[in-house]
């Protein structure tokens, strides 16, 4: 089932985007459009479909579009040409038409958001904001309690609730925001940069923790990243985009094997593999002898082995054999 | 039709005069235009000011009241009309509105240092034999209060939301700060005769700017990632305002109230000028008759009453 639909989605900044659109479909970059017409081309014929219950990763640097193509999917940014379209009641709806109150419907229970810069109000205590959506959706106080306690417990915060929080560190600041966007039950998640504010560690418990509750809650998640190792821990499916087009969309291991163009080579050249290769991809072919480890497992536990003592691994796949790893093998594959 | 906008002199000896001569020769009728339309107005608004002359009339009336006397209770007890049976002495009233007043204050800061200052203030002031004056005084500023922040607050919030009537309000706005007080009092004793009324209107058009100013400012200077993450969970127009905008602005909109009482309080001196009851009267009295003592005296309760109401509203926001 298709969660979110981006048909050939153009968004241009400026008043009568028509000229501009038609300079970006004969091929022409940002920069000319801008000088020609003072348009601002944002995103160029996007198309992407996002399954219910994955983690679609937008990944590129600043300026190629990810943050403005995820706002279209609320409405926060207008589409010039082309639509989005979510599934909401079993069917899909065209945000990009929606209008007023139909919109607002579809903000407060099928679409909600992480900010990268929390965006949590600070003259409240925890607990209002994560109620946020809820009151605004109109419910009353005593039918918000329920629902708030049981998100403040999941991430952790249930002893801050009635805390400023203007009180708690960035990373407990960036846990309201997930809690207020879990409150609503919107099976859709729109995620802008959520951990790039915070600093390494936090970063990378709050992706572990997000993880954690995604296996439970199976919600659809469209992620903006502009690190491609979070990319490829947090996604099943990576968009990489570049001046305001997607040059290539793939599972990790995809991209990270064919990178479509020089521009996400370099990306994926600057990034870390551990977090990527597994046995097949550090495998050399030929027969051995030894203990049998699965085609899947990551190249840090066959590391961690062949430290401890082993001098070959025989990967299989489906009960064959099909190559082994050997520390010469594991480096041989590092260095490439 | 040139008539209308010069009123020129007969020339006498063009040859002598000079460049300056044509200059000043026709004179732009801008002190004409100006009572034209005040004529034009009172010939035909009349009915609005007299409206609005009446409700502020009515509302002083009922703030005075509150201040100068207890319930009145003869309607229950059923004496004959017009006969007003208080609930308690008329002496005790002040003392009572002193009460209520540190009670106020110390709602407000929970310690003893405001409400202590409150009573002796206000002490100092009874003993000083200005009770009744400060509670009129005080009604001006409430007055004004109501007023200012009614109008000013939704103006501000108006002006804030629509950049280009902002940008169309802000020489009026000057204009109605710099305009010295004592011209607006002509046409104000025009429109609305003499008394308590007339007093509003000029300190009304006198602090109206400052509330305005303030809400604008908070109102537009709250950060678009706080109204996106609204927007984003669904939020009204309406509520948008109400749970982000306002709740942003406070600290600022507090700010205008601070400056509205303080404003207000700078201008009984020119309320007293078109008859207006307060400590204003006393001053101007004392003005007239070059009184040293009198003056420092009633000027001096002034400063008393600016300080009380200042502390007493300096509530720190957190």
């Amino acid at each position: 089932m298709t969660a979110v639909r981006f048909n050939e989605v153009c968004i241009m900044f400026g008043p009568h985007p028509a000229p501009a659109l038609a300079m970006a479909d004969e091929g022409q970059s940002r920069a000319e459009i801008q000088s020609e017409t003072g348009h601002v081309l944002g995103v160029h014929d996007c198309s992407l479909e996002v399954a219910e219950g994955e983690i679609l990763v937008l990944m590129g640097l600043s300026g190629s579009g990810k943050s403005t193509l995820l706002r279209a999917v609320n409405g926060l940014n207008p589409v010039a040409r082309g639509s989005v379209e979510v599934s909401a009641d079993g069917r899909m709806v065209n945000v990009t038409e929606a209008k007023g109150a139909a919109l607002r419907r579809l903000r407060q229970n099928t679409v909600a958001m992480v900010f990268q810069q929390f965006g949590l109000l600070p003259w409240r205590t925890v607990r209002e904001n994560v109620g946020l959506g809820l009151e605004l959706a109109g419910l009353s106080a005593s039918a918000r309690a329920a629902a708030v306690d049981r998100q403040l417990s999941l991430v952790g915060l249930s002893d801050w609730a009635e805390r400023k929080v203007g009180e708690l560190s960035g990373g407990m600041q960036q846990r309201v925001g997930l809690a207020r966007a879990f409150a609503t039950d919107a099976p859709i998640l729109l995620m802008d940069e959520p951990f790039s504010a915070l600093d390494p560690l936090i970063r990378t418990k709050l992706q572990d923790e997000l993880l954690d509750l995604q296996r439970d809650l199976k919600r659809t998640i469209i992620f903006v990243s502009h690190d491609l190792d979070e990319a490829f821990k947090i996604g099943n499916r990576i968009a990489i985009m570049e001046g305001g087009r997607i040059v290539q969309v793939g599972t990790p291991r995809e991209i990270f094997s064919a990178p479509a163009s020089d521009y996400v080579a370099e990306f994926v050249a600057n990034m870390n593999p551990l977090g990527v290769l597994t046995a097949r991809d550090v495998m050399e072919a030929g027969p051995g002898e030894g203990p049998r480890v699965g085609a899947e497992t990551p190249v840090r536990d066959l590391m961690d082995r062949l430290a401890a003592g082993e001098t070959a691994l025989i990967v299989e796949d489906a009960g064959t054999p099909i190559g082994r790893v050997t520390s010469e093998s594991v480096v041989a594959r590092l260095c490439d | 039709m040139l008539s209308w906008v010069t009123e020129c002199e007969t020339p006498e000896d063009t040859e002598g005069l000079g460049p300056l001569g044509y200059l000043t020769e026709c004179k732009i009728r801008i002190g004409d235009a100006a009572e034209a339309g005040f004529d034009w107005l009172q010939a035909n608004g009349s009915a609005v000011f007299d409206w609005i002359s009446d409700f502020l009339d009515l509302m002083i009336e009922a703030i005075l009241t509150l201040l100068q006397e207890p319930p009145n209770t003869g309607w229950i007890r059923d004496v004959g009309r017009g006969e007003e049976v208080y609930l308690y002495p008329p002496d005790l009233h002040s003392i009572l509105i002193i009460a209520i007043l540190t009670g106020i204050a110390w709602w407000l800061h929970r310690g003893w240092k405001v409400p202590a200052l409150v009573a002796v203030g206000f002490l100092f002031i009874v003993n000083q034999g200005y009770w009744e004056e400060t509670t009129e005084s005080l009604t001006l500023v409430l007055s004004a209060c109501v007023v200012c922040m009614g109008l000013g607050v939704p103006i501000g919030i108006a002006a804030a939301h629509r950049p280009r009537l902002y940008a169309g309000m802000r020489p009026v706005l000057d204009l109605m700060q710099t305009l010295p007080t004592f011209v607006y009092l002509i046409p104000a004793i025009v429109f609305f005769g003499i008394g308590m009324v007339p007093g509003l209107i000029a300190t009304v058009i006198f602090v109206l700017p400052a509330p305005i100013r303030l809400t604008h400012l908070g109102i537009s200077s709250t950060p678009q990632s706080l109204i996106e993450a609204g927007q984003a969970f669904g939020a009204t127009p309406r509520q948008l305002l109400w749970k982000v905008e306002l709740p942003y602005a406070l600290p600022q909109i507090m700010t205008g109230l601070n400056q509205t009482i303080m404003l207000s309080l700078s201008m009984v001196v020119i309320a007293a000028l078109v008859g207006a009851d307060g400590l204003g009267v006393p001053v101007v009295r004392a003005l007239n008759r070059v009184d040293t003592g009198l003056g420092f005296e009633s000027g001096f309760i002034i400063v008393v009453v600016a300080i009380i109401l200042d502390r007493l509203l300096r509530v720190r926001t957190k």
